[in-house]
Order: structure tokens, then C-alpha cells, then sequence
């Protein structure tokens, strides 16, 4: 029969399902854009969170860099019996003799001797702060810089003079350097020279009240065995030096002697992820849920208001696939462009602070590839049950007018 | 803008019943053949809104249904345009038995030889009359350029050819209307059905639309129309009417039809059949 004919099944063009896509979004736009932002807050939070945290970790390892890699610490250690070990005065001196040294300096804890802001403060109120002897030269060699004042010269060296680590500046509640300023160490006024910024690889300091050699002996009863020594090599042999360190600082006992690369275990630390990431990640995807389960909500409610849209669209030849097609691309859709704020906020924000703290911007693949994976499976998990709901509903249903 | 005459032309070419040769008109072969349908809703008590209703359209019928509020009109045009399937009996269109076909390949013949118009008109009323009416192709694979071309045509022959940009809120109740004839003419349906078109008019946009659904008849275009009105129903060639489900009257039956398509001879034998939808 010429009429019969063939029926021919169409599937819908790509660019035709991407206009059926965006028809909720183009009619209602103010409520597809709040559906979209419960994801865009979770998505941008997880970049965010991941973008901070790769960016703080860059900043420090450029910090560790410009500081210098080929620094390594000798201290002393602890004798057989438990007893803290001394190095030999002449430590520093043999230190700087091994080949490819090029900076040798160093500090002596003085035992028994606290610092306070006055005398009239209670002496148990230490602060957990120590008070150290210091080679002139020392910040040379660790790489900190002075927050205000000076520090410590020939000159004063001898005087009871100080120079405060940022922390014991802190703790003793000095914030600047006065002409006159000074605190009670020992049985002494002291006057502070300087303020030093927090120190990075030698962080011991930060805690420290410096004073020079010669006053230490003089007015704190210091033995002037160095505790800790500072010792930068050149590049190339960091190893090598590293090597001789122990038996060079201490002949008799290089086992009470500790040698460490304090760059390295500032990078193992950069390295570690902190806890309160996972809380902000952990917020970010309860974010994504909710921004899930608002999707969802929107669009069972737009399947409801859209029967005669359904009912129409089936007449026109719209087949259930047609109608379940057009649902779930609308859901991915919202989501995406849910998905696409979120990463372009989370890389925004990020970029932001790490201007702000001076880091390079660093976003990981794995967060934004992530974020919208994520946006892609929430979308199509919401977008799911609505979309079977539309084409599940019979022609004659969805026409049906009250 | 082409002339009025053009315009004439152009549609007697285009508007004939899609996949009917002019030999096929001669032998009427039905374009819509019902035998003995019922349709019972399974409701608790059962309504039985179309018992034993047997009915046959020939290409390029005008056939008005006319009945009272919940005589089973709906029903009846659901059915006719495959939206639903009969309780018991056979529905053909353009020669095919429904009962054969599973929902794809039936929603595939209304993406192509079935065309709707409802009494509310359903626009997308955030897209231009142009894309309302080329949206009557979407689902039968035409890519949108020619759906468009389309459109503008059957637009044009609705006499809404100025007005291809208008949103549907800036039209009036009977330009809308006229929209969705276009609509439902743009796919060259071999049938229109339409659910009371009228029934959301006031009575002088609803005479106009009956006029422009005459002028359609003229060219060839094969109708049911539906309506509660017996006004209307006197106005149409053919009258079927409806009483609890059942067809009471059919009058007068129509003598082989139809006469537009005589006079049009020369234009339509050389036209070849078309292609789309069916070879
Ligand atoms: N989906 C349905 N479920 C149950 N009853 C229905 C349904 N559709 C129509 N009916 C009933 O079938 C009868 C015929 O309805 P309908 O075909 O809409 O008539 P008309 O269009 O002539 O007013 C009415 O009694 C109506 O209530
Ligand atoms: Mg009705």
C-alpha cells in the first residue's frame, strides 16, 4: 500500500537537544540560577580549598628555595646517659676548615638564666623563652632578617645588649624598638637593639633572646660551648659536608652530635596536607550535596509545571526517549553551569589570596577536573528520576487540562 | 512578500496530503479508518467513553465531530491522532494499524503525518511564532534551516507572514491559534485534528479561524474538527455526531472528495510525490 509507507525513527540533533536543554533555563531564569548556586558554592569551595592549599604549598617551597637549600644545622646531643652532650668551643672553628663550607655561625643556650619584659614579673612567667649567645654573623648564615632596630655588633656584643626573635618579641609584648627599651634577663637590664622577622629554617631562634658571646660570659655566667651551629656549603657539596659534620663538631663523640637539612623537613612538611583542609572539603561537599538535591527538586517541580509542554511535545512526535533525553540534559546542563561558576569562583578566590600572601596561583588538575566530574554525576543522578517521571507521564496525561 | 496569487499557488502544491499520490485520492483510500473502537477508562466505576464507534476520513475531508460536554470527542481525537490506544478495535492511519506499531514508531508517525491543534493553543511563549511553528518539525529529523524555511511558508499561508519575529504574548487569541495551525500544517500532516480550536475564542476570531480551516479544506487539506458547538458543526461539509460514546448521526457522507484537487490538476501531476515522512 503506497500509503503505509515506511515510518522512519529520528533522534534529535545535537544542536536541537542542546536548545531543548536550555528551555527551563531561558523561561526561568532567576530560579535555574539559584538551583545552579547550591553547586557553584560547593564546587567553588573544593577548588578553592584544594587551589589554597597547593598555592601555600608552592608559596613555602619558593620561600625554602630563596632561603636556600644548602643550609644544615649541627647541634648537640644527648651523651649515653641521657645528659645533654657539649660540642667543643673549637666546633664552629673546625667546622669552617672542611672544604666547601662557606658560612659558619652559631648559638650557646645559657642554661639557668630566664628573660621577662620587667623585674617585677613573677619568675616562673618564662614564656618558654630562652636565652642564647649569638655570633655576629649568625643571620648570614640562617637567612633572617631584621624586623626593627639592629643587630648585634662588635660593639655591643660585649654590653647587655639583645635582639629579640619574633616570637619572644611578642610573648614579651615589644613590638617596636625604642631608644631606652630593655627587659630583665638574668639579674640585668638588657637593652633591645633589634627585633628579628620569624625565622624559617632555623625556627629555634624565634623563641630566643640573642646576646652577644662576650656579655653572655660576662653578666650570664655562659660557658660559651655553642649549642647550635649554622653551617652553609656550597650547593654541590651539601652531602659531602653533611657527612663530615658530626665527627668534624665533635672527634671525641660524633654520636652526641645532631646534623639535619632543615629545608628538607620544611619541604616533607609542605609536602603534608593540613587537617583543616579536609574540614573545608568536607564542607564543600555537603555544599554539592545540597546544591545536588536542589537540582533535583527543581526540576521534579519543572516536570510538574511543564505537563502541557510534555503532553504538546509528545504530539508532535516526541518520543518517550525524546522527552527523557531532554529532562536529563537540562539537569546536566543547570549542574554544568552550576559546575562551571563554581570553578571559575574557586580559582578566582584563589588566586586572590595567593596575590594577597605573594605565592604563585596553583590549581591542581584533579580540582577543577574533579569539580566538574562531580558537577557531571550530580547532574545526571538529579536530573535522573525527573527526566523518567516526564516520560513515563502518557500523551493524554500530560494533555489532559484542569 | 509574495503575492496573494503566489501564495495560492504555493500552497496547493505544498498542502496536499502528504504521500498521496493523485491516483491514491481518486481511489480514496482512507487516510483515518476506525472499526467498531471502544476505549473504557479503568476507573473505578469504568467509564466507558467511546463504545463500538466505527468511522472512516478519505483525504481531503472536512469532518466536523460534534457532541455534547463528555460525549467522548477527546477521546475519539486521541485516539484518531495515536495519543492513546483503543480499549478494543482497530485504528488505521494512512493505511498502518495502530495496534501493530509500539509507541516509537507511532510517535514518529505524528512527528509526520499527524497534525495537532488544541483548543489552549500551547506556545512556547519564550520563542518566536517562527520557531513555535518550525518546532511542528523538530521531531521528524528536518535540520532547522529548512524547518525554518518551512515555517515561514506555513506562516505565510496563515496570512502571519509579517509577523515571523512575535513572541505569541504579543498576538492576539485568534493569531495564536492561527500559530498553531501552522504548526500543525508545517509537517504536510495527511491529517489535521483539531480539538476544539474554537473554544477559547470570542465568536468572531473563532468564525475566522473556521474560514481559514474552509480555505485549507480547498486545498486539499484533510480535517477533523471537534466541537460542542452545532453552530459550527452546520457550517462543515461533513457532520459527525456524538452522543455517550457512541456515533449517532453521520450526515451527510461525503461523496468522493475532493473537488480542489480536480481543479488543481495540472500543478499537482506536476508535482512528484514528496519524500518526507513517507516515500
Ligand atoms: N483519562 C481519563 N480517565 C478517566 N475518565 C476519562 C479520562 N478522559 C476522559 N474521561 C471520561 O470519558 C468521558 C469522555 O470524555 P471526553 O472524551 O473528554 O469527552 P468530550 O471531549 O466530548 O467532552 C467523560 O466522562 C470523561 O470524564
Ligand atoms: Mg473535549
Amino acid at each position: 500500500m503506497t500509503t503505509a509507507g515506511v515510518i522512519t525513527r529520528r533522534k534529535l540533533r545535537p544542536a536541537d537537544l542542546g536548545r531543548l536543554a536550555s528551555v527551563g533555563l531561558r523561561t526561568r531564569k532567576l530560579r535555574a540560577g539559584l538551583s545552579a548556586l547550591g553547586i557553584a558554592i560547593g564546587v567553588a569551595a573544593i577548588v578553592a580549598v584544594l587551589g589554597l592549599s597547593s598555592s601555600s604549598q608552592a608559596g613555602l617551597l619558593a620561600e625554602i628555595d630563596q632561603l636556600g637549600t644548602n643550609m644544615l644545622t649541627v647541634e648537640n646531643g644527648q651523651t649515653l646517659f641521657g645528659q645533654p652532650a657539649e660540642l667543643p668551643k673549637t666546633a664552629p672553628a673546625m667546622i669552617g676548615r672542611i672544604p666547601g663550607v662557606t658560612a659558619v655561625q652559631d648559638t650557646a643556650y645559657v642554661p639557668n638564666i630566664d628573660a621577662f619584659r620587667s623585674q617585677l614579673i613573677p619568675s616562673i612567667d618564662t614564656n618558654a623563652l630562652s636565652v642564647q649567645a649569638a655570633s655576629l654573623g649568625l643571620l648570614g648564615a640562617t637567612g633572617d632578617t631584621l624586623a626593627h632596630g639592629s643587630f648585634l655588633n662588635a660593639a655591643t656584643a660585649s654590653e647587655p645588649v639583645a635582639v629579640l626573635g619574633a616570637l619572644a618579641a611578642q610573648r614579651l609584648g615589644i613590638d617596636r624598638v625604642f631608644p631606652g627599651e630593655r627587659i630583665w634577663v638574668g639579674n640585668q637590664w638588657f637593652y633591645v637593639a633589634g627585633i628579628l622577622n620569624p625565622a624559617v629554617l632555623a625556627p629555634g631562634i624565634d623563641t630566643s633572646v640573642l646576646v652577644g658571646y662576650p656579655a653572655a660570659e660576662t653578666y650570664l655566667g655562659s660557658d660559651g660551648h655553642p649549642s647550635s651551629i649554622y653551617v652553609r656549603a656550597q650547593t654541590d657539596r651539601v652531602n659531602a659536608v653533611q657527612s663530615l659534620l658530626a665527627s668534624t663538631a665533635n672527634p671525641q663523640a660524633p654520636s652526641q652530635v645532631n646534623v639535619s637539612q632543615p629545608s628538607q623537613a620544611l619541604v616533607a612538611r609542605a609536602d603534608a596536607q593540613s587537617a583543616l583542609n579536609d574540614l573545608f572539603l568536607g564542607l564543600g561537599a555537603v555544599a554539592l550535596l545540597v546544591g545536588a538535591v536542589g537540582v533535583a527538586n527543581i526540576m521534579i517541580i519543572s516536570v510538574l509545571e511543564r505537563r502541557s509542554e510534555i503532553g504538546l511535545r509528545r504530539a508532535l512526535g516526541a518520543t518517550k526517549g525524546h522527552i527523557r533525553v531532554q529532562f536529563l540534559s537540562e539537569a546536566l546542563l543547570l549542574s554544568l553551569l552550576g559546575g562551571a561558576v563554581g570553578v571559575s569562583l574557586g580559582i578566582l578566590s584563589t588566586a586572590v589570596y595567593a596575590h594577597t600572601k605573594g605565592w604563585a596561583t596553583v590549581i591542581p588538575t584533579e580540582a577543577w577536573a574533579g569539580g566538574f566530574a562531580a558537577t557531571l554525576v550530580i547532574g545526571a543522578v538529579a536530573g535522573l528520576l525527573p527526566a523518567l517521571r516526564a516520560a513515563r507521564m502518557s500523551p493524554t496525561q500530560a494533555l489532559w487540562t484542569v | 512578500m509574495t503575492s496573494a496569487n503566489d501564495t495560492a499557488a504555493t500552497a496547493t502544491t505544498t498542502f496536499r496530503p502528504s504521500g498521496l499520490t493523485t491516483d491514491d485520492a481518486r481511489n480514496v483510500l482512507p487516510v483515518l479508518q476506525l472499526d467498531d473502537v471502544t476505549k473504557t477508562y479503568p476507573t473505578s466505576p469504568p467509564v466507558h467513553a467511546l463504545r463500538a464507534v466505527s468511522l472512516t476520513v478519505r483525504p481531503g475531508e472536512l469532518v466536523a465531530i460534534v457532541g455534547p460536554s463528555g460525549s467522548g470527542k477527546t477521546t475519539l481525537l486521541h485516539l484518531m491522532g495515536t495519543l492513546d490506544r483503543p480499549s478494543s478495535g482497530t485504528v488505521r492511519l494512512t493505511g498502518l494499524d495502530v495496534a501493530t506499531m509500539v509507541d516509537d514508531d507511532l510517535a514518529a508517525l505524528r512527528a509526520t503525518r499527524i497534525g495537532f491543534v488544541f483548543q489552549q493553543f500551547f506556545l512556547a511563549e519564550h520563542e518566536t511564532i517562527l520557531d513555535n511553528v518550525a518546532d511542528g518539525l523538530l521531531y521528524a529529523g528536518v535540520r532547522q534551516a529548512e524547518r525554518r524555511q518551512r515555517a515561514r511558508e506555513a506562516l505565510e499561508l496563515v496570512d502571519l507572514g509579517s509577523r515571523l519575529r512575535a513572541r505569541p504574548t504579543q498576538l492576539s487569541g485568534g493569531q495564536r491559534q492561527r500559530v498553531a495551525i501552522a504548526r500543525a500544517l508545517v509537517g504536510q500532516p495527511a491529517i489535521v485534528l483539531a480539538d476544539e480550536p474554537t473554544g477559547n475564542l470570542d465568536q468572531a476570531t473563532g468564525g475566522a479561524i473556521l474560514s481559514l480551516l474552509d480555505q485549507l479544506h480547498d486545498r486539499g487539506v484533510t480535517i477533523v474538527l471537534i466541537t460542542h458547538d452545532r453552530g459550527i458543526a452546520e457550517r462543515m461539509p461533513r457532520r459527525v455526531e456524538m452522543l455517550d460514546g457512541r456515533i449517532v448521526a453521520d450526515t451527510p457522507v461525503a461523496p468522493p472528495q475532493p473537488a480542489s484537487l480536480n481543479g488543481d490538476t495540472p500543478a499537482l501531476h506536476a508535482t512528484p510525490p514528496t519524500p518526507r515522512g513517507m516515500p
